[in-house]
């Protein structure tokens, strides 16, 4: 039972960190129709921004200024080089957001090396936000951090030890398993950037000249507003989300050069999955595949097995080749894109999408 | 009725030089390792053209092309491998068909998923479908040979006609006779009403559609088609190194499909030609030569991007073009005629100041770059290195200096002169501009004489 709540947590956090990126994206793609390849790229710079300004200022204001700086990066990349190449359509944008992520990629490892940095949370963000204990009746009690460490002591590292000691009568004691507070922060950050996007997007005099220079651009030129201000800085925004994604992402998991490779795909999926443009949408999807994703890696069974208990027999040749005997974790970094095939087959508009 | 055409010298005269330089190139590159390079230029000139099938012809940016050069090497080897162990005889010259054949089922089947929109939605669902197939291929190992990949061998079965493929030579000109095969009926592609029609769906799909075609249908049957060639080269590379591993489907193989594409030029039809050959070029030379050329390569394809969306060959057929013109107009032997020459042997002479400036900018941007390689990336103790025949130990400050300030003035210099060249070829295209149409009206006048 703890399992499926934790590993929901999880995958809620995980979602919620994609939709931080995936927002920044459906951003900048519904506002100006540029597809930001690079976008992986800023949640990666940003990422290793935090990291050097938290050497020099500490966690907290590094969380302030990596997106800002990210922002400012994002808005001189699209005033000096995007700018350049609107009239040739959408696949020179592409084309250049593509070159983009090459060079953040090389520059990346060039001022911090091929490894991964050891960019970690700062104590504050530390430790189990709630823990779940659950006795041999299975009964779960939620210990909650401000509960304090000490009733947590004394129910779990003391079983710890005895967990290790006699593992086999695990019956007699008591399991704990801990939600850490970093992904409850993920959560957190998330939420409340959502609000505030909405908030500004809605109810801000920003946010109205925002959404009219997308629908009529000369319109809104004519009455005296910078039409070119406005988008540069729409994409100052979306890359700014994808820093601050970046740094709590990369405190939390790893910062490394290859983070960007590993969620850039997934955030392309996220979108089409959703349906391309729509912020709801991408909502949706990043919860489903953060919780699908964190739920695969979990399972360890094979599909095989899933057959086996479905009563369904597979001949002696099917039982023995390679796809069937694949455990489910194993399979796991597939399944957004067989996800994606999917909703291209059944729903080619996407969860949300507009027909 | 048919209709009767001059007889395009020109162009008879490239396809000729192509098949010159195809049969000819093994007695200029002799060694085993220039052999190998000009053989794998052959495959990736297939790669790159069926790329630009998608991109330059039909607009349609994929960021999976690897999948199908790939998919088409595991066919053929798989197939190679099969055959190897039955006493049946092997057609191993007719196993890059093989492969084309099953790159086409597969681009038919993700084509389907894939081209029921253009632009960036394509380019995203592409990215996913090769996500799909590289992860697929460390998973499934019974396929695709896991971390080691597969390998085969080409000399199986009995010699047709003394053709063992046993030699890199007798690999070449098979591999010479696909690529001009593929090359030809890739042109010839382009010149179909089909073709066409991919170049409207391209420009105008809105009146495509009016016009009562299904521009779905026809970004399908082209992915498809794109598809099959691009299987044709995996099925050559397979026999070519006798190796597939999971790499040849990754997302780095199709990355480079668009980088070199791109920078050969995607307007012009022999564009991805010159990309390939750069492609292949850069991956066994280049990378040899520097720890930063990923760097380089990215700074070129953004300012190619930039300030060159026609690449190589968009540069190469401007000027030509200009010249035609140039002596078109000074044929005539006028006043202006001459004015336009002396111009045009001015933008000429500004080309070459331009590459000049070019040298001191590369070198002085190079160094700072390899500088910052080897402080943050070399196992070296120590630091020094060489850098233009010069020992250079990077932690030295005047280097830097000297690196800054050569980058700044160079910059400074490069920046004038791009800007008076850029002046000057404006004036002259308006020069001539004005002289074709003095010529043309006069031309008009005189045909009106006659009438009257």
């Amino acid at each position: 039972m703890e399992f499926y709540v934790i590993s929901l947590l999880n995958g809620l956090s995980y979602g919620l960190l994609l939709f931080m990126l995936s927002a920044g994206l459906t951003l900048i793609f519904s506002m100006m129709g540029v597809l930001n390849f690079a976008h992986a790229s800023f949640y990666m710079l940003g990422a290793y921004a935090g990291f050097a300004i938290s050497q020099y200022v500490g966690f907290w204001p590094a969380l302030l200024i990596a997106p800002v700086l990210m922002g400012l990066l994002g808005a001189l990349f699209e005033r000096y080089a995007l700018r350049k190449v609107y009239s040739g359509g959408h696949v020179p944008e592409l084309l250049l957001t593509f070159g983009l992520s090459y060079l953040v990629l090389e520059i990346v490892q060039i001022i911090w090396g091929r490894s991964t940095v050891a960019f970690t949370p700062p104590l504050e963000l530390q430790g189990p936000f709630v823990t779940l204990v659950s006795d041999q009746a299975h009964h779960i009690q939620w210990i909650w951090r401000w509960e304090g460490t000490d009733l947590l002591n004394s129910l779990c590292k003391l079983n710890a030890a005895e967990t290790v000691s006699v593992s086999n009568s695990a019956t007699d004691t008591v399991q704990c398993t801990p939600f850490p507070i970093n992904r409850f922060f993920i959560m957190l950050t998330a939420v409340l950037m959502v609000i505030l996007l909405w908030i500004i997007l809605t109810y801000t005099r920003l946010g109205l000249i925002i959404k009219a220079a997308l629908s009529y651009p000369h319109m809104v030129e004519a009455l005296g507003h910078d039409v070119p201000s406005v988008l540069m800085l729409v994409f100052g925004i979306g890359t700014a989300l994808a820093g601050l994604a970046g740094v709590i992402g990369g405190s939390t998991f790893i910062t490394e050069p290859a983070m960007a490779e590993t969620v850039g795909s997934v955030i392309f999926v996220v979108v089409v999955v959703g349906g391309i443009g729509s912020l709801i949408g991408s909502f949706l999807a990043s919860l489903l595949i953060g919780i699908i994703q964190t739920y695969a890696v979990s399972i360890d069974t094979t599909l095989l097995n899933v057959f086996a208990n479905l009563g369904i027999n597979l001949s002696a040749s099917l039982s023995h080749s390679s796809i069937f005997n694949l455990s489910i974790s194993q399979i796991a970094p597939m399944l957004p894109y067989l996800l994606l095939v999917l909703i291209l087959i059944f729903r080619p508009s996407g969860l949300l999408g507009a027909k | 009725m048919t209709q009767i055409r001059p007889i395009n010298l020109e162009g008879k005269l490239i396809w000729l030089l192509f098949v010159a330089v195809l049969l000819l190139a093994p007695q200029f590159f002799t060694s085993n390792f220039s052999l190998a390079i000009i053989s794998q230029i052959g495959i990736v000139i297939i790669s790159c053209l069926s790329f630009n099938l998608l991109l330059g012809e039909g607009g349609l940016l994929s960021f999976g092309h690897a999948v199908y050069t790939g998919m088409g090497g595991y066919f053929a080897i798989h197939a190679l491998n099969a055959w190897g162990k039955t006493d049946y005889f092997v057609p191993v010259t007719l196993l890059p068909l093989l492969g084309g054949i099953g790159s086409l089922a597969l681009a038919f089947l993700l084509g389907f998923v894939s081209t029921r929109k253009s632009g960036t939605t394509f380019a995203m669902i592409t990215l996913g479908t090769s996500e799909l197939i590289a992860s697929m291929a460390l998973m499934f190992s019974d396929f695709f040979g896991g971390e080691a990949g597969l390998s085969g061998n080409r000399v199986t079965g009995h010699s047709f006609f003394g053709i063992t493929y046993g030699s890199q030579l007798q690999v070449y000109y098979l591999i010479a006779t696909y690529c001009f095969a593929c090359v030809a009926l890739i042109y010839f592609f382009t010149k179909t009403p089909l073709g066409k029609l991919l170049n409207a769906v391209r420009d105008n799909p809105v009146r495509v559609e009016f016009l009562g075609y299904n521009t779905a249908h026809i970004r399908w049957i082209t992915f498809t088609v794109s598809g099959f060639f691009a299987g044709v080269a995996g099925g050559l590379s397979a026999i070519n190194f006798e190796l597939v591993n999971s790499e040849v489907v990754g997302p780095v193989r199709s990355g480079a499909y668009i980088l070199f594409t791109y920078l050969g030029g995607i307007n012009v039809f022999f564009g991805p030609i010159i990309g390939a050959s750069l492609l292949v070029l850069t991956y066994n030379l280049f990378s040899k030569l520097t720890k930063a050329w990923l760097l380089y390569l990215g700074l070129i394809f953004f300012m190619s991007v930039l300030h060159l969306p026609g690449g190589i060959a968009g540069v190469i057929v401007d000027n030509t073009n200009l010249m035609r013109k140039v002596f078109q107009l000074s044929r005539l032997g006028s006043l202006e005629g001459r004015l336009v020459l002396r111009r045009f042997y001015g933008l000429w002479l500004h080309y070459l100041l331009l590459l000049l400036s070019l040298i001191p900018l590369v070198m002085s941007l190079s160094l700072i770059i390899e500088m910052l390689y080897q402080l943050q990336l070399t196992d070296d103790i120590s630091f020094d290195m060489v850098f233009a025949g010069l020992q250079i130990n990077p932690t030295d400050p005047y280097v830097w200096l000297l690196g800054a300030t050569g980058g700044l003035i160079s910059y400074a210099v490069f920046h004038l002169i791009k800007r008076s060249t850029s002046t000057c070829s404006s004036e002259l295209s308006e020069l001539i501009k004005d002289n074709l149409r003095q010529t043309a009206s006069s031309a008009e006048q005189t045909t009106l004489g006659v009438n009257l």
